[in-house]
């Protein structure tokens, strides 16, 4: 995606950067449907599990508050590490300090894999303790809310990968740092989508 | 302006050569090419629409007819308004945001030409899967704005549906694409000296429905993505017995479907905003409030979706918020029309024929606009919802109006396009032919619509009145089968004729009118340099009338982006999954797999390319 453009650009700001931007624009009226659909849906379930509270089936089987939070919480932290990591990762490109890079380009990816890992175990448990896409409407607004964030932290964690090959190979220089923070940007923006995410599904009763 | 390339021309006089061949266009990133490609896919698509809308109306013209079956009428009134809106009027509009804004704006390219490419060929896949349910009988049959129930398994099992929400979600990837490309381009690779405030109104508009895309094409997404689980794998978003709320899907669609129909409608103002200044020979009046009233429509565009729902009883409330500020949005329309007549008011008018297109446009949008306001009254729009009234409205605004201008626009850009000026004589007879046909077409469906004849029934019974009325359509539909008949037979004439259009025929304000006609790979030899809102009336006043004719130069030094068919396997990719997706049953999560890894192979390749 290099731009056409031989001479400076009109605002002065990189053009891909301000892709970049544009495009998490646009991508934050993508969370904000599926986190309205979500919200719209709150407490309208018609058969459990539900999130926070037990729920007994008409024939007789009983069901605790499905959400785990402690698990998730961790998961979260970790993901708002990752954010530092990065910074710290582009600063050590920027300054052509090589370690710094790797070590912390290494430990976001490390971050962003523990992350989709620890939703792939909560998914799975899910599944287990009776609740899928076609169960209820938690089910449904749960899993597609979650499901598409994951997408989102998977692809950026195969975009830091691919960053993190460069790097190995010295590819990621002073003067091609911009490439590495275009997939930072794109990283933070996943970060902060979890931050509004976090408390809507697991905090807020 | 100053040829310093021409010095180099002995250098490599095939630097930029013309290049030909199907392959020259499956893997070209010239933002010209494309724009051709984007206009003759849309037109291609836009006859299909019509002879769609042609069946319809011979269907109609007489009452209980058996021309369609019901089925095959609701797959034809689905397709002919899916095909019109996301197929005919956004990539026609396409085709003038790729060809002229980097023009208007002095640029070489776009900002990211291998994604124009990219966006290109995921709407031409997407536009061909919409359609290829025709080939299996199983058209779209829903209607365009697939409500919720309707699209239930319950209620259609069969691959209609899907065809429509896969082929949608596809089309929306390439509109996105290319909001984000044409956003960048506007902002960032203006000429030198071209402020906000001095690009061109049809840069302006384009660049506001830029914002729009952006902002309304996720929000279908969801929609649609919510459909697509219910559908494959068996979620109830929208399944009542469920808890699910049908209602949900109304509002994000229209949440998206607004803005929509302002996404269709605002880079046709921009088109007659250009054109009317330079047969007025005057400068557009009032530049900063056209500008201001754009953003404004554009604004208050998302703030009026539940209009379209009066009539599913949201409350008082509900109903006064949405039916003012429905209202409100006539305000800023006015203004754009008042400043059009302003801008003709006292000035030389030259009548050639995108000037007749740009008043027919004027006339025909303001009756649009005045159906329109009718139906922002809760009251007044639950006795002409779902009846032809409304039909007769939104073609007054999109036929009358979009389609009017990007006629216009074609009229006065053909010219710098393919360098071979369009028959006057031809161009218009195709008006008249066109307004008269438009007005016996949609006018009447005004009277039919209050008589009480409903929208989407495929016949109806003797004896209500409507025979009349709907005969005197019909014949209107021939008539403007006609009148692109004509148009057909005049691009074809002119083809056939001497590339011989002079770089500036009608005299224009604009840089795109500075260089040859057409424009070379290059654009410009050399970057203009801005100074006003009319850069070239201000250079040929202070040269003193007209322009020499530019000189073709060689360009050699002038670094182009290479061509690529890598954005093209992309767009294969992207639509390999979605099909993969609707064919989970049958291949399995292999097809999945396969379609994923076409799509990184693509965007991988591509991004590791030189440029």
């Amino acid at each position: 995606m290099a731009p056409a453009a031989d001479h400076a650009t009109t605002t002065g700001l990189d053009s891909r950067k301000m892709a970049i931007w544009t495009f998490i624009g646009s991508e934050c009226l993508f969370f904000a449907s599926l986190i309205s659909t979500y919200l719209v849906y709150r407490g309208k379930s018609l058969v459990g599990p539900f999130p926070h509270e037990a729920w007994t089936s008409p024939a007789g089987q009983h069901f605790e508050p499905i959400l785990e939070i402690k698990l998730v919480t961790v998961g979260t932290a970790l993901l708002l590490f990752s954010s530092l990591f990065v910074v710290i990762a582009l600063n050590g490109a920027q300054r052509n300090r090589r370690g710094q890079l790797l070590t912390f380009l290494g430990l976001t990816i490390m971050c962003g894999i523990f992350f989709v890992g620890m939703q792939v175990y909560e998914f799975t448990h899910f599944v287990h303790e009776g609740l899928k896409l076609q169960t209820n409407l938690f089910g449904a607004s749960f899993f597609t809310l979650t499901g598409f964030h994951g997408t989102h932290v998977t692809m950026g964690v195969i975009w830091l990968i691919t960053m993190f090959i460069l790097a190995l190979r010295g590819k990621v220089t002073p003067e091609k740092a911009l490439n590495l923070e275009l997939a930072a940007l794109y990283w933070h923006f996943v970060d902060v989508v979890w931050i509004v995410i976090f408390p809507v599904v697991y905090l807020m009763k | 302006m100053a040829t310093t390339a021409v010095e180099h021309a002995h250098a490599d006089v095939h630097a930029h050569g013309s290049k030909t061949g199907l392959w020259s266009w499956i893997t070209t990133v010239d933002h010209k090419r494309i724009g051709i490609l984007y206009g003759a896919t849309a037109f291609v698509f836009f006859l299909m629409g019509g002879i769609e809308a042609l069946l319809l109306r011979i269907q109609l013209g007489r009452p209980d007819n058996t021309f369609l079956s019901p089925e095959m009428y609701n797959q034809l009134f689905t397709m002919h308004g899916t095909t019109m809106i996301f197929l005919a009027i956004m990539p026609l509009s396409a085709m003038f945001f790729n060809y002229m804004i980097p023009l208007l704006i002095g640029a070489r390219d776009v900002a990211f030409p291998r994604l124009n490419a990219f966006s290109y060929w995921v709407f031409l896949l997407g536009g061909l899967f919409l359609n290829s349910g025709f080939l299996f009988g199983a058209a779209p049959n829903q209607g365009w704005f697939g409500y919720a129930n309707l699209t239930s398994n319950q209620y259609s099992p069969g691959l209609n549906v899907d065809f429509w929400m896969i082929g949608l979600q596809i089309l929306g990837i390439a509109s996105l694409a290319a909001g984000v490309n044409f956003f960048v381009t506007v902002l960032n690779l203006r000429a030198p000296g071209m402020k906000l405030m001095r690009m061109p109104m049809f840069v302006w508009m384009s660049f506001i429905t830029q914002v729009l895309i952006l902002l309304a094409f996720p929000v279908i997404t969801v929609a649609l993505i919510l459909l697509m689980f219910d559908r494959f794998f068996g979620s109830h978003f929208y399944v009542p017995s469920a808890g699910g709320d049908p209602l949900l899907w109304q509002h994000l669609f229209w949440i998206f479907g607004h803005p929509e129909v302002y996404i269709l409608i605002l880079p046709s103002f921009g088109i007659v905003s250009e054109i009317l200044p330079v047969f007025s020979r005057k400068p557009l009046f009032g530049y900063a409030a056209m500008v201001f009233s754009g953003a404004f429509i554009a604004f208050l565009g998302f703030g009026v979706w539940s209009h379209h729902m009066f009539s599913t009883g949201m409350g008082p409330i509900a109903d006064t918020v949405f039916s003012l500020s429905t209202m409100l949005i006539a305000i800023p329309t006015g203004v754009k029309i008042f400043n059009w007549i302003g801008t003709m008011w006292g000035g030389s008018l030259q009548m050639k024929t995108p000037l007749y297109f740009c008043l027919g446009f004027i006339a025909m949008f303001i009756m649009g606009g005045l159906s329109g306001v009718m139906h922002a009254s809760p009251p007044a729009d639950l006795q002409q919802t779902d009846t032809y009234f409304v039909v007769a409205h939104f073609h007054y605004v999109l036929f009358g109006g979009s389609i009017f201008a990007l006629t216009a626009g074609a009229y006065y850009w053909w010219p710098k396009m393919f360098g071979r000026m369009l028959s006057e004589s031809l161009g218009k007879l195709h008006f008249w032919l066109m307004l008269i046909g438009f007005n016996l077409t949609f006018f009447p469906m005004h009277f039919v619509g209050l008589l009480g004849m409903p929208r989407r029934v495929y016949t109806y019974p003797k004896g209500l009145g409507f025979e009349i009325y709907n005969q005197v359509e019909t014949a209107g539909a021939f008539l403007l089968l006609i009148a692109f008949l004509v148009f057909i037979w005049n691009v074809i004439r002119t083809t056939r004729g001497p590339a011989n259009a002079p770089a500036d025929p009608w005299n224009g304000a604009t840089l795109e009118w500075a260089i040859p006609s057409p424009p070379q790979e290059f654009n410009f030899a050399e970057v203009p340099v801005v100074h006003s809102r009319d850069p070239l009336w201000e250079t040929k006043r202070e040269r003193g009338g007209q322009l020499p004719e530019p000189v073709r130069v060689s360009g050699a030094g002038i670094h182009m982006p290479h061509p690529s068919y890598w954005p093209a396997v992309a767009a294969i990719g992207v639509a390999a999954v979605f099909v993969a997706l609707m064919m989970l049953p049958k291949l399995g999560p292999a097809g999945v797999v396969v379609a994923v890894a076409i799509l990184f192979l693509g965007v991988f390749k591509w991004a590791f390319e030189p440029a």
